[in-house]
């Protein structure tokens, strides 16, 4: 199974909320769509779900043309991030609603919820109402009412947002484990990068209405095709830099400057954006390749497993995210390493030229 | 400013509790130093909020006695308590600018224009508002709003503490980020006592000095984030801090010698009296276990975390967790694990054995 946009552009009045966009995905794991709030994660799902149209372009699931079809001819399930149940009916029965709809026998149909309600382990709950369930107990009832089903397109808008950190590091571990065996597209939007890093699949970074990059989750990380990306993908945010790169060497200040590495070295003289993600700059030396950059501490949080470090290098902000306890004075100026083998470099206007 | 103190706080919802699962908080007996940084932290539902209440006002214990700076003020209501509160949802004045949102509090309590106008330079400043003071609030994102909510906290200097709950849950992460080093900034400059409850450990452990963990209605451990990490006093904070949460493998302990499926494991606390007919389990963190000589495993599963790797291991029927910094190879599928042993500890129904 495939889905396609193919350049689809949604437009409302004067303002574009969706660019120029061609997207393929296909049942193979999770599709993350990651971006901040308003980047257009929860319009792109629409264009697929059919629940919105497209100003310009088409939607194409399966090589045929469904551009315009409505939301209800398309075998779609959805989950929001507001607990969506019908208050006054039980658990089972909102798992059984598609079915209802789809008139299924009464016997399949005790025989598909139970199964499912074990596999999101909510089977005790059944006969229960939505009201008397805890949040993630609710999601969870959410979650089977679109599994019951065999959708073609299962999109996932947030799901997990408004749970407690615990459930939804538990429902997060499950989740693809659910749709493992399934051959519906999954779709799963989200502002959170350990989301998409901890779910795998493909990842498409949103942000102001484009799709940035789209491929492996790990890809997309590791070698960001822009900056844009890499800011979409780095949580702590990623530090940038202005550098310049003169012969063999990358200079980012009067005080701190490291060998080009090998993709870098290549390429000519002159400026670049340098890209280096928290956890790439520690208070402690890790091998050769590091560069010592000094920085007058700002603020520090201690986790009890890992220290941030926020700095001022060259007057600009910087962030340290490293392992261990690593207890600095506010206010003095400390050592920290640059992790160079590590360091992402762009070119002026953000592309990507080695990592 | 002042230290609070609650003495054997009790509080029930229902007129007549009978079971302990009629009481949303148990016996509490808590302090409140004056200018700490504290964190409330647990899941849904463990009475966190309705602690958080108690101390403003909003809910009268049951039992129990809230006293601040050793005056019982339990019957008093809020506004006598002097008590400033950020919630989760910014609460902001649409039609007003940033300047009259964040002046109004002191306009209320009488201030003279220029102590006001000295007073919100300096807040809108620290939260770096300066260039929108004129601005309608209305106009502002989620996070701008929520900065003029904690704007309005920190502007007056009478408060006795100022109460966040949950202020972060509706802020994307990477914004998430910048406001939480924001307010433990401002702790760090104003040093007014704040408890910012939440359920969210890593908001709690980077920005508290202390944190009170809560479950079930009880405190199950109070203590810097570095001893909640690195010695939970129960299986429960084990769990509940730490993303993966700390392995909890149920074990046998015979003449002294603590076994896992078998194998002897060095604990940090070894037992020193009977455990029969005790519920024995050894807790070590994903952090403290490594791949090399000890425990023979199967992986099941691999993630990248970006700059770790979260691998799922079994043994037997157990599954043990561990975290592979970058750059270290994980096998494809057989492999052994090693606890650190001064790190690995023994529990005994759900305690640490001390």
């Amino acid at each position: 199974m495939t889905l396609e946009l193919r350049n689809v552009v949604k437009s409302v009045g004067t303002q574009t909320h969706i660019h120029e966009t061609s997207l393929r995905l296909a049942t193979a794991g999770f599709n993350i769509l990651l971006g901040s709030t308003l980047a257009g994660k929860t319009t792109l799902m629409q264009l697929m779900a059919g629940l919105e149209q497209p100003s310009r372009g088409e939607v194409w699931f399966d090589g045929k043309n469904v551009t315009g079809v409505a939301v209800q001819k398309r075998n779609v399930s959805m989950v929001y991030q507001q607990f969506i149940n019908y208050p006054n009916l039980t658990v089972f029965e909102n798992i059984a609603s598609p079915l209802r709809v789809a008139r299924m026998s009464q016997a399949q149909t005790k025989e598909r919820v139970q199964r499912i309600a074990e596999l999101v382990k909510i089977a005790p709950m059944l006969q229960r109402h939505p009201g008397e369930l805890s949040g993630g107990q609710q999601q969870r009832t959410a979650l089977a009412r679109a599994l019951v089903k065999d959708a073609d397109l299962v999109l996932l808008d947030e799901p997990l947002a408004n749970l407690d950190f615990k459930l939804r590091e538990e429902l997060r571990d499950e989740l693809p484990r659910l749709f493992q065996d399934r051959r519906s597209i999954v779709v799963f939007a989200t502002t959170d990068p350990m989301d998409a890093l901890l779910l795998g699949g493909h990842t498409a970074t949103v942000r102001e209405g484009r799709i940035t990059q789209f491929g492996p989750t790990a890809e997309v990380y590791h070698r960001p095709a822009d900056l844009a990306t890499a800011r979409v993908f780095s949580n702590p945010p990623i530090n940038t830099a202005t550098v310049r790169k003169q012969g063999g060497q990358v200079v980012l200040s009067d005080a701190v400057a490291w060998p080009a590495k090998a993709g870098l070295r290549e390429l000519p003289d002159g400026p670049y954006v340098v890209g280096i993600r928290p956890h790439h700059i520690s208070p402690v030396a890790n091998g050769a390749g590091a560069a010592r950059i000094d920085g007058k501490v700002q603020i520090t949080e201690l986790s009890g497993s890992e220290s941030t470090i926020h700095f001022v290098h060259a007057q600009l902000n910087w962030v340290s995210q490293s392992h261990g306890m690593h207890a600095v004075q506010v206010g003095t100026t400390t050592e920290l390493y640059i992790d160079v083998d590590r360091c992402m470099y762009f070119s002026p206007d953000g592309r990507l030229v080695a990592a | 400013m002042a230290k609070i103190s609650l003495a054997s706080v009790k509080h029930s919802y229902v007129p007549k509790p009978l079971g302990p699962q009629d009481w949303a908080l148990k016996q509490l007996d808590l302090e409140w130093s004056n200018g700490g940084a504290y964190a409330l932290l647990g899941p849904s539902g463990c009475g966190k909020t309705t602690l958080l209440n108690i101390i403003s006002g909003l809910v009268r214990p049951s039992q129990g006695k809230v006293l601040f700076d050793d005056v019982d003020l339990t019957q008093r209501p809020t506004e006598e308590r002097q008590i400033a509160q950020v919630f989760q949802f910014p609460v902001v004045y649409d039609t007003m600018t940033v300047w009259e949102n964040l002046a109004f509090p002191l306009r209320n309590r009488g201030l003279r224009a220029a102590e006001i106008e000295q007073k919100v330079k300096a807040i809108a400043h620290m939260l770096e508002l300066d260039a929108m003071l004129p601005k309608r609030a209305a106009g502002l994102t989620a996070d701008g709003k929520q900065k003029i909510s904690l704007g309005r906290g920190l502007v007056r200097s009478d408060v006795n503490v100022i109460m966040f709950d949950e202020p972060l849950t509706v802020i994307d992460p990477h914004l998430k980020w910048q406001l939480r080093s924001k307010l433990k900034e401002l702790h760090q400059r104003t040093r007014r006592t704040m408890i910012y409850v939440t359920h969210d450990q890593t908001e709690a452990l980077t920005f508290a000095e202390k944190v009170v963990v809560m479950h079930e209605g009880s405190v199950v451990q109070i203590g810097s984030p570095v001893e909640l990490f690195e010695r939970p006093r129960h299986t429960f904070v084990g769990h509940f801090i730490g993303s993966p949460g700390m392995n909890i493998l149920p074990c046998e302990v015979e003449n002294g010698v603590v076994l896992f499926a078998g194998q002897r494991v060095q604990v940090e606390n070894p037992p020193t009296g009977a455990l029969a007919g005790r519920r024995t389990e050894i807790g070590v963190r994903p952090e403290f276990v490594s791949l090399g000589q000890g425990i023979p495993v199967s992986i099941v599963k691999v993630s990248d975390a970006g700059r770790y790797r979260v691998v799922e291991a079994r043994h037997a029927d157990y599954r043990i967790k561990l975290l592979v910094e970058e750059g270290v190879a994980v096998p494809a599928s057989n492999a052994s694990v090693r606890f650190d042993p001064g790190h690995t500890r023994l529990y005994a129904d759900g305690r640490l054995l001390e």
